[in-house]
């Protein structure tokens, strides 16, 4: 390729440009600098890490499961650890791993594919990180002390309030709840911010990556879905704490509003895990198979008709209420619509993969297995909101096959699919790939082992949360295939974490863009600089870097002492402002810690309410004290005509 | 479908899903609304697998015919014909998921217009973890309080009212129905119909705290004549003790703690915090559905409830070996 102009101009100032980059937008040293580092790159990779480990947790009280099920009145776990164990399962990978993990894994990904130099809000995004950790470590905590959660992930009352479920347990569950969805809450409303006022000039909503689009429509339902889930477990933390007697029927209360409550969260999470899990299906197919994605319009109308559809199926959570018939039909068919948007991408999808030259690398391997799984999913999913068909489903292992084959293969598959395709960006090395095809097949032939069978089971009565059964039922031998299963996938994850530790000490370097991508991370060096591009680039096209001309345009004139990043205008993408963010600081930790001195306090004392919010106070006061003296006003940048 | 494919879905599932002891199969339907669901299920499961073979059938295609290229497809042509195929999915999508949504409809209404006048009506109230059943009748003495145990009389349609006294339960006899929960505060009412005699096992299908697991349920379909000569059997009070030694087993039930939470009529042992036991021999489990009703079983039941069923409301009981052998022989005589 011939030098052009930019890349001379590029190379002559590089070093020295670099440096003084580097000195501006560095991390400190030491603990403090780890502490108190509001980069997004950093803050996502110890949220993704922590929220993995979180999966591992979950797995291994999968596996305990299903040991105890391998065979009929097996003396494994009793009742007592039983219950606590598949509440923790539930509560770990819903709120500790998935939402978390596809969030962080956006607040890594999205200023880079947006070309910006750090997420909206930085030490909003730090806070949120510590939030979520305090809540992490609070139900671990519990959980090692015998007070874990053991009335379900759903958590129903009156089984939860405080005359069935006296003790601490369901506290705790309520107070983590409580963190994740602060946690949850501040990461979307950063990703929104960033996606709509941070993109890089020139990237007009038309040429924004489909991944991002996902992200924009998520952190939307997260800001939705969230409250409704606030409320409820504000409410019942008072019914348990307070006395007051919300879901209590014998004093007025209604124990079916904890279920509408819940599950107008519980569904449109669900699709919040989703979502962003179809944006790395559509980021990586056209890189796998060389080819731009085909539809993209549709694809991005599919995004956002799923975000609105999502929040109108939560009753089918509820069928066998007895609810009124003319309603249930209303459910059935939004749920049966959604199918149609999730439809189109999956068409779309392999409509690119036909017209392209797909190269099987462990990534596509990952996407294509998703496509079996999900499909799979998505039809017992459509038999589940058939009201009467649902009536015999619901609550029995069908259910547990089917959201299992919707969550693992529709979001874990795509994750690790993300993973492999990413994980040279954030690292610089690449993962094996004769490990990565151990790791795929071993998973996929672990969850069709582990789950096809469940619905069989569900179908000869197999009801979930059970236990133990007995050996007239005949349930025997399909348990243990299943119990057999999900040791394949321990397998296969003990494979990935082998690969990863590999490649990290050992892994083949990566260089900037392995893949051939197109979106503008691939830009930028592998890792990115903590200021993630030297010069913001200027973007041409839907593909940036398939689509840039030779000159490579950049925008020049930014501060380089002081961390200032480009704010542009929400549809074309034009310069704005000039917008300078905060350095690191301890603020977002501190006043993380007050909320759990607050919240977990409450557990114990409502005392915790004077006390803790005098924390808080304290570090707000800390918080906007080195605002003050880090950040001017917003600088309007010259308009361009 | 026609209503013979209906059937023939129904017996492939049924055989497929055959060897199981106990009758709780929601593909092997006993009465006509199990029947219809399972028609349903039959039509969903053909559908949906022809939908997946022909999905993962052009995914296949796609990546074998994506393979061979040498150079990837693109230009207006190529557009055009992949916009027509993803349009076709997407209108092939549309009239089977049409399909499905009127065929659940169509099932949801026959099950709706199910219900019954003069129906028999049972009471069934879920508790911590078992079943009080209810017969109702318009003249008091002929109602009739059992538990775990629905007898009905084969071919009559029987009016479930549930409710419950404590958290959610979901009743749900599979070969019968589907399920419906109990939830405080809300009475449900549900109806079932056996068209053939046998016994059908239920289960609590919400979870319902420590023994959700072991909160079972049969209802036995008989014929109405035998149904009714169960249903005056069931009406009468205990029959005294027959003999000195279960005149002493109901001393000991009387003045141990049985009585502070059962009920045997025609004694004063009058309390419903636990099952009715007043013809506890006639039934064929103990411990909601847990252990066959045999004298071993009902023995370890007594003593040690914990053991059994960790978590149940009843208490261990420290019985001399004499007084437990009284104690069974008089519960075993109350047919």
């Amino acid at each position: 390729m011939a030098s052009t102009g930019a890349e001379v101009r590029e190379g002559l100032l590089d070093a020295e440009a670099r440096a003084e980059m580097e000195r501006t937008w560095r991390p400190r040293p030491g603990l403090y600098g780890w502490l108190a580092s509001t980069d997004h790159k950093s803050v996502a990779k110890r949220y993704v890490a922590t929220a993995f480990l979180f999966f591992i947790l979950g797995g291994l009280e999968a596996l305990l499961m299903r040991v105890q099920l391998a065979r009929p009145e097996n003396g494994l776990l009793d009742p007592d650890q039983y219950a606590q164990l598949f509440s923790m399962h539930g509560t770990t990978m819903m709120f500790l791993f998935g939402v978390p993990i596809q969030l962080a894994a956006a607040i890594y990904l999205v200023p880079l594919m947006v070309g910006t130099r750090n997420i909206s809000f930085p030490r909003l995004n730090a806070f949120g990180y510590w939030t979520y950790l305090v809540g992490g470590l609070l139900l671990y905590s519990g959980f090692a002390l015998n007070t874990g959660p053991d009335a379900g992930w759903f958590n129903y009352v009156p089984l939860a309030g405080p005359e069935y479920s006296p003790g601490k347990r369901i506290d705790v569950w309520a107070q983590t709840v409580t963190f994740t969805e602060i946690a949850a809450l501040v990461a979307a409303v950063e990703l929104i911010v960033t996606i709509l006022k941070q993109r890089a000039p020139g990237m007009s909503l038309n040429r924004v990556p489909l991944y991002v689009w996902s992200i924009l429509v998520t952190s939307f339902v997260v800001l939705f879905a969230m409250p409704s889930v606030a409320l409820a477990s504000l409410m019942l933390a008072f019914d348990r704490l307070v006395g007051t007697h919300y879901f209590n029927p014998a004093e007025g209360g209604d124990a079916l509003l904890w279920q509408h409550l819940f599950w107008f969260f519980g569904h449109p999470e669900v699709y919040i895990m989703f979502l962003p899990a179809t944006g790395f299906v559509s980021e990586i197919i056209p890189v796998f198979a060389r080819r731009r994605i085909f539809g993209h319009t549709a694809l991005v109308l599919a995004l956002v008709a799923t975000g609105f559809l999502s929040f109108g199926l939560w009753v089918h959570h509820m069928f066998t209420t007895g609810l009124p018939q003319l309603g249930q039909s209303f459910f059935t068919a939004a749920s049966v619509m959604i199918a149609i948007p999730n439809g189109v991408q999956v068409f779309c999808w392999i409509a690119t993969l036909w017209a392209g030259r797909p190269r099987f690398d462990t990534p596509l391997l990952f996407v294509l297995g998703f496509l079996v799984l999900f499909v799979m999913g998505g039809i017992t999913g459509v038999m589940v909101a058939s009201v009467p068909f649902d009536q015999q489903a619901h609550d029995t292992h069908f259910v547990v096959a089917h959201l299992h084959y919707v969550q693992i293969g529709a979001f874990v598959f795509p994750l690790f699919a993300a993973i492999y395709f990413w994980f040279p960006k954030v690292t610089g090395r690449m993962l094996s790939e004769t490990l990565g095809k151990w790791n795929f097949w071993l998973f996929f032939a672990g969850v069709n082992l582990t789950f096809f069978p469940l619905h069989f089971l569900g179908l000869m009565g197999m009801t979930r949360r059970v236990y133990t059964y007995l050996p007239e039922t005949g349930w025997g031998p399909l348990n243990l295939l299943a119990t057999v299963g999900a040791f394949t996938i321990a397998a296969s994850v003990a494979v990935f974490l082998a690969n990863v530790y590999r490649s990290l000490r050992s892994g083949r370097a990566a260089g900037d863009d392995p893949w051939g991508a197109h979106t503008l991370e691939w830009g930028t060096s592998s890792p990115p600089p903590s200021y993630n591009f030297l010069h913001v680039p200027v973007v041409q096209g839907l593909y940036a870097l398939w689509e840039r001309t030779p000159d490579r345009p950049v925008v020049t004139g930014m501060q380089t002492r002081r961390r200032e990043v480009l704010l542009t205008t929400v549809l074309d993408a034009t310069p704005d402002a000039r917008y300078e963010h905060p350095g690191p600081g301890l603020a977002p930790l501190y006043t993380a810690l007050g909320l759990g001195v607050t919240f977990i306090g409450a557990i114990f004392t409502p005392w915790a309410f004077v006390a803790g919010p005098v924390l808080m106070f304290g570090a707000l006061l800390h918080w906007f004290a080195t605002e003050e003296e880090k950040e001017g006003p917003p600088t309007h940048a010259e308009e361009p005509a | 479908m026609s209503a013979r494919a209906r059937r023939a879905a129904g017996l492939a599932a049924a055989v497929l899903l055959a060897g199981c002891g106990t009758n709780l199969s929601a593909v092997d339907p006993a009465g006509p609304q199990a029947a219809r669901i399972a028609g349903l299920a039959g039509f969903l499961t053909v559908a949906g697998s022809a939908v997946f073979l022909v999905v993962v059938g052009f995914l296949l295609y796609a990546v074998w015919r994506g393979h061979r290229r040498a150079e990837s497809a693109g230009g207006p042509e190529v557009e055009r014909r992949m916009a027509l195929w993803v349009g076709g999915g997407l209108a092939a999508t549309v009239a089977v998921l049409a399909a499905v949504l009127l065929h659940n409809l169509a099932t949801g209404r026959a099950l709706a217009a199910f219900a019954e006048p003069d129906a028999l009506v049972v009471r069934v109230t879920g508790q911590q973890w078992w079943w009080e059943v209810e017969y109702q009748d318009p003249s008091p003495h002929r109602r009739l309080l059992t538990a775990n145990e629905i007898h009905v009389p084969v071919g009559r349609r029987v009016r479930v009212e549930v409710e419950s006294s404590d958290v959610i339960h979901s009743f749900w006899v599979p070969n019968l129905h589907g399920k419906l929960d109990l939830i405080p505060g809300y009475s449900g009412v549900t109806y079932l119909r056996a068209d053939r005699p046998g016994v059908y096992h239920g289960r609590c299908a919400e979870y319902c705290g420590l023994q959700h697991a072991r909160m079972d349920l049969r209802v036995v379909a008989e014929p109405p004549e035998r149904f009714a000569a169960w249903y005056e059997a069931q009406l009468r009070a205990a029959p005294p003790p027959a003999d000195s030694l279960q005149q002493k087993g109901q001393q000991v039930f009387l003045t141990r703690k049985c009585a502070m939470c059962h009920t045997i009529r025609g004694t004063p042992a009058q309390s419903r915090i636990g099952p009715d036991l007043t013809h506890l021999a006639s039934r064929g489990t103990i411990a909601s559905g847990t252990l066959p009703n045999t004298r071993g079983h009902l023995a370890g039941w007594v003593v040690d409830p914990q053991r059994i069923k960790p978590g149940a409301r009843m208490p261990p009981n420290q019985l001399a070996s004499d007084e437990l052998h009284a104690l069974l022989d008089y519960l075993q005589s109350l047919k």
